[in-house]
């Protein structure tokens, strides 16, 4: 791998992480969201 | 047919973006305009996280099914100019990435759906991504030139889905809903394939017009449209909804059939710019898009008291 293929090889892991870390984040708060209006209207 | 796909070589990770293009999110747009107007219409309350969550559910079921549509035909996209660029003909996924990120994304949806919202709309959007990703990409797509018409029927579930999800059962105005789009779509594709020319021919998928022909296209364009315009009208000849929606449907029915009335009747000509069709093909896209406007006004008004 050159120096140029490694740059974007690192570039392109460090997008994919931040967006696999943001989805996570986002499904954790979905999940208490869900679960305090599932706790407050259960039916 | 998928043995045979183009491998990736590179040694890079694939982009996020390339995922993100996988759900085909153009298509998406329509998807969760109709689910919204499936959640909004239906009579009952859904609390906005809960409704927030069920259309999440119904976009990523149908980002699944999309990337199980991309995996599954990486060849005969890498066929068509249209396609040729997507992530998988492209070379820049792995083919198996993009089946494994279906596969994934699909389950999640229906569980998530399940887990906040019942299992009854969970299995509806099961349903419809087997419809799509199966029975349509893979068994009948290639198979009959009626296979518009079956597609048409994946894309009319999302609102169905948006209805049960609130009511949690299955009555005749989210089936009318459903029927709505199903038979919207035969006339509003093949409108937009008489004047584009697609190379569908080239990698053996058996559209309408090239299979039979444009004057059997033309007839069945104008049969849809006569079926549509009673299905249309019925949510408010049956008292699911009031005039405001009524009246909608009358006027943009009556205007589908002016529209596709000298589409039926006149054939192509030499330098032909094939105005009608694309009227009729435009004309399409903002009926779909009034009509369910207008569903949506007319429950909100009847649900606030604003109409007897």
């Amino acid at each position: 791998m050159t120096p140029d293929e490694e740059r974007e090889f690192l570039r392109r892991r460090k997008a994919r992480n931040w967006v696999v870390a943001g989805t996570l984040l986002f499904f954790v708060v979905l999940f208490y969201a869900i679960t305090m209006v599932r706790i407050g209207n259960p039916g | 047919m998928a043995s045979t796909a183009p491998q990736t070589t590179t040694r890079l990770p694939t982009e996020w973006r390339d995922f993100f293009t996988l759900t085909k999110p153009r298509v998406m747009t329509l998807v969760i305009f109709t689910a919204i107007c499936g959640v909004l219409a239906a009579p009952g309350n859904i609390h906005p996280v809960l409704g927030f969550t069920a259309i999440l559910a119904i976009a990523m079921g149908a980002g699944g099914s999309a990337a199980l549509n991309h995996w599954w035909e990486a060849d005969i996209d890498a066929g068509m100019k249209r396609t040729m660029n997507r992530p998988l003909p492209g070379g820049r996924m792995r083919r198996e990435d993009a089946r494994d990120f279906g596969i994934f994304l699909s389950a999640v949806s229906v569980g998530l759906m399940g887990v906040a919202i019942g299992w009854l709309a969970a299995a509806l959007l099961l349903g419809a991504i087997i419809y799509y990703a199966v029975i349509y990409t893979m068994w009948l797509k290639p198979r009959t030139p009626q296979n518009i018409v079956i597609g048409g029927g994946a894309g009319a579930f999302p609102p169905l889905i948006g209805w049960v999800a609130v009511t949690g059962e299955i009555t005749a105005m989210p089936i009318l809903l459903f029927a709505i789009i199903f038979f919207w779509t035969p006339p509003h594709f093949w409108a937009l394939a008489l004047f584009v020319q697609s190379d569908y021919a080239k990698v053996g998928i058996p559209m309408l017009p090239v299979v039979a022909g444009e004057k059997p296209t033309r007839r069945q364009i104008m049969i849809y449209t006569l079926l549509l315009a009673p299905i249309a009208i019925a949510p408010w000849y049956i008292g699911g909804t009031s005039w405001i929606y009524g009246s909608c449907a009358v006027v943009l029915s009556a205007l589908f059939v002016v529209l596709a009335m000298p589409v039926f009747t006149r054939m192509r000509a030499e330098e032909d710019k094939m105005l009608p069709e694309k009227a009729l093909f435009k004309f399409s896209i903002v009926y779909l898009f009034v009509l369910f406007a207008a569903l949506v006004a007319d429950r909100v008004a009847a649900y606030q008291g604003w109409i007897a």
